[in-house]
């Protein structure tokens, strides 16, 4: 195991998200007190509260969550794209490193900085709503989880990807529907059944679900069923990569 | 002379079915600087990057130091450092960030003062906070030879390191090879202009259409297929070559003003001193003559022709 690789990209690319800081932490923070204006204090105020909760404090967990799927995901996605845009990707391709190494570097940087994201979001949430967390712990665990996940699809994305529209369409068109209609803003049970069932399609649903239940002991789906999800999720997205790194899809020719 | 990279059987096809490569049997030795001399499209860079791991082998095996590339492929890739053709860096980062950034890939501990070391080699030391997008042509591409030797490789492989860089930066690189060459490490670069291989190169290895059509000795390349050429300029001009001369398979040049006769150095016999002789027998009188060696470029463009 070449460690020292891992940490060399690790570093690499940390220094680059601290290199921009205002684009990387001051923006995604900037946008998410804007939801918490809009919609937990002006279109919040009036609206009951949401499972015991009030809605300032019950969109926090989703808000969270959106910021950091779609921040692991253009992170990661951008991270390894853009070797492969200036054509720097050779280097890797020649050094003695396996998938692991690569993949290990640029998730975990990916992640590291999404996770950084989403606690500054959090820590700014405790300035607009009152909220309790009930279990700190395993919250933790879930964004720590969530990061890695969405990191590693972002990786995906960003191997496949053969120009910059690309890089934007699955974000776009896929993991932004999917987080605002898995649950960000309402809780599942105020939809009409028909759409409660066809929802619990969305993977992200069982994400935010377990998120949710990290802060207020109450969620949609059972933890134990969102455990397994984001499990599951995370070993889709390592078979790819084994899978993208041993047949050299889209890399190595 | 042991060989420190050995290409077997080598045959590379891409997904499109266009071989790029067909058998190739390579053996490079040990300190040496080879060049490897083709027409655009001939496999060169295909060769390079197939033994540098970034792409894989269709057929056959390459190892190097005595490690296979594939299966030990880290053995194998800690001995080699690779300066691509294109200028490949990131723009944004610094000089010094970025041959770090390669020395741990390679798996080295973090070492400074080598670094400042190899960049001072290399003409960038006062560069080395700069942002690479800040730098001229010629230093982007001694950025890439640094990163290339940041792990301290044993065998360097330069791809087009001269093209489009011009005369006085393509002398200033040979140094920069040759000063390579002299603290041990094998190179090995890819080039279409021939007076690069001329002057830097101690073997010369010609490639075209996947195939490598010769490995061999500079000196010896030049002298074995070297001709000379003895131009002989005339007092009059003539319209034919005489009958006596015609076992010389003179050419007329310069509108009949002067014969060439074309010579093997390699025989016992050049054959001047009887032609010189049958050359009065026959009347002519000459006034003045010159000889001509030719270049690698002549070598090079007569083979590549044959093979075509």
């Amino acid at each position: 195991m070449n460690l020292t690789a891992v940490k060399s990209i690790y570093i690499f690319e940390m220094q680059r998200f601290f290199r921009t800081i205002t684009q990387s932490l001051v923006s995604p923070v900037l946008s998410t007190s804007l939801y918490f204006v809009v919609f937990g204090a002006a279109i919040g105020s009036r609206i009951e509260q949401v499972e015991g909760v009030s809605y300032g404090a019950f969109i926090v967990p989703g808000l969270i969550m959106l910021s950091v799927m779609t921040q692991a995901t253009s992170n990661a996605s951008f991270g390894i794209y853009f070797p492969k845009f200036i054509g720097t990707i050779y280097e890797l391709l020649s050094a003695p490193v396996n998938f692991l190494e690569i993949t290990a570097g640029y998730v975990g940087a990916a992640a590291t900085k999404a996770l950084i994201i989403g606690l500054i979001i959090l820590a700014t949430a405790f300035l607009f709503v009152d909220i309790q967390i009930a279990h700190p712990l395993a919250m933790l665990a879930f964004l720590v989880m969530t990061c890695f996940s969405f990191a590693l699809l972002g990786f995906i994305i960003g191997i496949w990807a053969g120009n910059f529209e690309q890089l934007q369409l699955i974000p776009l068109l896929i993991i932004t529907p999917l987080v605002f209609l898995g649950g960000s803003f309402y809780s599942i049970t105020m939809l009409p059944p028909i759409w409660q069932t066809v929802t619990m399609f969305n993977p992200v649903v069982y994400l935010i679900s377990g998120f949710r239940w990290a802060f207020f002991g109450t969620a949609d789906v059972g933890i134990g069923i969102s455990l397994f999800a984001i499990l599951f999720f995370i070993a889709i997205c390592l078979t790819a990569i084994w899978w993208i790194f041993r047949t050299g899809w889209r890399i190595r020719q | 002379m042991s060989s420190v990279v050995s290409v077997r059987n080598l045959r590379k096809s891409y997904a499109g079915g266009f071989e790029a490569l067909k058998s190739v049997n390579l053996e490079i030795e040990e300190g040496e600087i080879l060049a490897l001399l083709g027409p655009n499209g001939a496999g060169k860079t295909t060769l390079i990057s197939t033994i540098c791991g970034i792409a894989v082998p269709t057929e056959g095996t390459i190892s190097v130091g005595g490690f296979d590339t594939v299966a030990d492929f880290r053995a194998a890739r800690n001995l080699i450092g690779l300066v691509p053709q294109e200028i490949n860096l990131e723009p944004f980062e610094t000089v010094m960030n970025t041959v770090r950034f390669s020395r741990g890939l390679f798996g080295k501990p973090r070492d400074d003062a080598y670094l400042e070391k190899v960049l001072g080699q290399l003409s960038l030391s006062d560069k080395k906070d700069a942002k690479i997008m800040m730098l001229s042509g010629g230093m982007k591409r001694r950025v890439l030879i640094a990163k290339a030797l940041s792990h301290e490789p044993r065998v360097l492989f330069l791809d087009e390191p001269t093209a489009g860089v011009d005369v006085e930066l393509r002398k200033d690189m040979w140094d920069v090879v040759a000063g390579l060459k002299a603290s041990g490490v094998t190179i090995i670069l890819t080039t279409h202009y021939i007076e690069e291989a001329e002057a830097i190169a101690d073997r010369v290895g010609v490639i075209s259409k996947g195939e490598i059509l010769l490995v061999q000795d500079k000196a010896e390349l030049m002298a074995q297929m070297g001709q000379k050429q003895l131009s002989i300029e005339l007092s009059q001009p003539i319209d034919t070559v005489p009958e006596a001369l015609a076992s010389y398979a003179l050419e007329r040049g310069g509108d009949g003003q002067s014969l060439i006769y074309t010579y093997d150095t390699r025989g016992d016999r050049t054959g001047i001193r009887t032609l010189l002789n049958d050359l009065s027998n026959a009347g002519l009188t000459m006034v003045d003559l010159q000889t001509k060696q030719s270049s690698l470029e002549d070598i090079f463009v007569g083979m590549v022709k044959e093979d075509a």
